[in-house]
């Protein structure tokens, strides 16, 4: 077996699916660089990123397939999981074969996880839409800290755009080490030092005046909007899991 | 802002208000302008979710919680002593705008009691939602209560701001209403209700010709019913709501199991548990009535006054009508797959789309996640292994219990493992 390796990105694994069908590989496997333990085995080829290349294996996806084939794969992608490039190319061959979409064919094994793994990406960013707290800055910057389960913040990022677009934001994946940031005029990622990813809320200290306030009024909020007779604590964590407590004020602990 | 005395306030008027169960804030179309702040063209987000498991989308509050009426199955009522408080409306603006830019809520939901009278209530009302419009170009969701017996002109004033009105029926028959509302009539609720729904049919008349026809309530209306206070069916409920959806072309009717709040010896007594089954079943019912194409007295009729409590009434219905399956899932057409028990709406699609590639056979439909415990007895596929033939319905019926709890039924097993 030839193990192929690709750096992190999207592209990456578009430029590593270029290869093999370039050099008409058999019998291969994906492979992220930092997922991989040499064996002593396999051979291995490293391609790196070339968007050119990655241009034109994207352009194959779109032409059998349309921008949606291409889209659906790039959620998958997003998932991060060791297993979806093999998924992604083993898609791409049979569409290269039938020359149409078979997104939708739910008969097949690898579209039907990786229509598993696109229901995943799409909860999970669903997630992040409603449960991104901002919290107000004191020099008057809304910023969010999130750790989702899959790297899914770009595919917020427009959600979250066109609803504020009247104030300056920033939501920072502090698993993944980056962020978006919005200055009122465009979106950018970003790397910021500054940081403290082993927080899940900000320091009092560096919070606007009436921060706390707000925060306290809405976990206020929250205990009184309940309805104790229908208690229902099965379908509470149903819906908001407990890993994602720690990121959300009405659930912890208010202790300044 | 004194948050002191707002958290006090806040404390008062979302306890009050929690009955309400509505909490959507789909169907929108108000997307942001210039650059203000919100959007509300999505399909809602519930933002939480209560410990009893319910969503939190909208910043939910009375205005006040002074009344002048005495509704028996209500919490404000003026004849409960109970904290009475009321917001400023400045204090609602701000309170809404400072949540939303947090991310907390997708906008607000206001009601209110009636103080005064209904008029100057909802003149109120409407304030706070102009206020948010027009001063903080906010265009998150806006839910306004619609008070009953107020005046067409401000029905129509408040559909220019507010994305959804509704107003509560509360209780399903005028018997009812009348032993635990005396002072109201069913007039006072119908007539905003009315007024909503011409002003709604004219703003859509009016908008294919002039393209700048100001927006008007753009997520319609809806109404809730509380269930269980009085001693109604549940085909009253229903038929009542099935009128609703017809006549007033209401966007969603809520069904609100009653929580006991008071010792009037009209309602049940505190510590009755909330019918919360008997409610569930009521929301299958509307399902099928909204999107599976069902018609209400398929569902419930003078033989068949109430739900079963022991199944959902898809397969209720199914099991009365035999006759009519098996269902070819290789041939039926979407609303004959639509009908068959444990096959929802996104299994009929997945169906639709694999079979264009191949025909179906039970270990297509097992792993598209189909709820084959109960869909088995009333369908064929391409498979040999249809066994369900002469069994009746009483027979299927205590087979489904009997697995019950395991979503997909092990008893075709050894049958995939000969494909597989
Ligand atoms: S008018 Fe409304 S708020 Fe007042 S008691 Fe009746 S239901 Fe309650």
């Amino acid at each position: 077996m030839k193990i192929v390796l690709f750096d992190h990105s999207f592209e990456g694994l578009l430029s590593a699916i270029f290869e093999v069908f370039h050099l008409r590989l058999k019998d291969v496997k994906l492979m992220r660089q930092n997922n991989h333990a040499a064996s002593f085995f396999d051979e291995e080829i490293w391609v790196s990123t070339d968007q050119e290349k990655a241009a034109r294996v994207a352009k194959g996806i779109i032409k059998y397939g349309g921008k949606s084939d291409l889209t659906w794969l790039y959620r998958c992608f997003l998932s991060e999981l060791a297993e979806v490039p093999q998924l992604i190319l083993a898609y791409i061959c049979q569409l290269m074969v039938d020359k149409h979409s078979g997104k939708n064919d739910f008969s097949r094994d690898a579209v039907i996880q990786l229509q598993k793994i696109n229901k995943m990406i799409g909860r999970e960013k669903h997630r992040m839409d409603a449960f991104v707290r901002f919290e107000k800055t004191a020099n008057g910057l809304y910023f969010a800290r999130i750790a989702p389960d899959f790297n899914v913040l770009p595919l917020n990022a427009k959600h979250f755009k066109t609803r504020f677009a009247d104030q300056e934001w920033c939501i920072y994946d502090i698993k993944r080490d980056y962020g978006l940031l919005y200055d009122l005029e465009s979106l950018r990622h970003v790397h910021l030092p500054s940081v403290n990813t082993f927080l899940h809320s900000t320091p009092p200290d560096l919070l606007a005046e009436d921060e706390v306030a707000y925060k306290k009024l809405w976990k206020n909020y929250f205990e009184h909007t309940n309805i104790q007779e229908r208690a229902n604590k099965k379908l509470h964590t149903q819906h908001v899991p407990k890993r994602y407590w720690k990121y959300l004020s009405e659930k912890y602990i208010l202790d300044y | 802002m004194n948050f002191d005395r707002i958290k006090e306030k806040l404390s008062i008027l979302a306890d009050a208000a929690k009955y309400d169960v509505s909490c959507s804030s789909s169907g929108s179309k108000r997307t942001n302008k210039k650059k203000g702040l919100g959007d509300s063209s999505g399909m809602g987000i519930c933002h939480t979710y209560t410990a009893d498991g319910r969503c939190v989308s909208l910043l939910k509050i009375l205005l006040t919680n002074h009344c002048i009426f005495d509704c028996a199955y209500c919490v404000t009522r003026k004849s409960n002593d109970i904290k009475r408080a009321a917001f400023k409306v400045q204090e609602v603006v701000d309170l809404t705008i400072n949540f939303y830019r947090r991310n907390y809520i997708e906008g607000l939901f206001l009601s209110s009691g009636i103080f005064k009278n209904a008029d100057y209530t909802m003149e109120r009302l409407i304030l706070v939602a102009k206020k948010l419009r027009l001063e903080e170009n906010f265009n998150g969701y806006i839910h306004l209560k619609s008070i009953p017996g107020a005046s067409d002109d401000l029905m129509y004033e408040a559909g220019l701001y507010a994305d959804r009105l509704s107003v509560n029926i509360e209780i399903p028959t005028q018997n009812g209403l009348k032993l635990l509302a005396p002072e109201k009539n069913r007039e006072d609720f119908l007539k905003p209700m009315k007024k909503v729904r011409n002003e709604i049919v004219k703003y859509k008349s009016e908008k294919k010709l002039i393209k700048s026809t100001p927006v008007y309530a753009p997520a319609g209306q809806s109404t809730q019913m509380i269930v269980g206070a009085t001693n109604e069916t549940d085909a009253q409920i229903m038929y009542t709501a099935a009128h609703l959806y017809k006549k007033y072309k209401m966007k969603r009717v809520y069904y609100s199991g009653y929580v006991p709040i008071s010792y009037d010896s009209r309602l049940p007594a505190i510590g009755t548990e909330v019918p919360m089954l008997r409610e569930n079943r009521l929301y299958q019912t509307d399902w099928l009535l909204r999107f599976y194409g069902f018609s209400i007295d398929e569902l419930l009729n003078q033989k068949h006054p109430n739900l079963d409590s022991d199944i959902d009434p898809k397969l209720s219905w199914a099991l009365r009508n035999l006759h009519l399956f098996p269902v070819d899932i290789n041939k039926a057409d979407k609303q004959q797959l639509a009908r068959i028990p444990g096959v929802g709406l996104k299994s009929v699609y997945k169906i639709l789309q694999a079979r264009k590639y191949r025909k179906l056979g039970w270990h297509h439909l097992k792993k598209m996640g189909i709820a084959l415990n109960r869909a088995q007895y009333f369908m064929v596929c391409d498979s040999r292994d249809f066994l369900k033939a002469d069994m009746s319905a009483q027979q299927i019926k205590s087979n489904i219990l009997t697995q019950g709890k395991s979503k997909y039924k092990p008893l075709f097993n050894s049958q995939l493992n000969l494909f597989e």
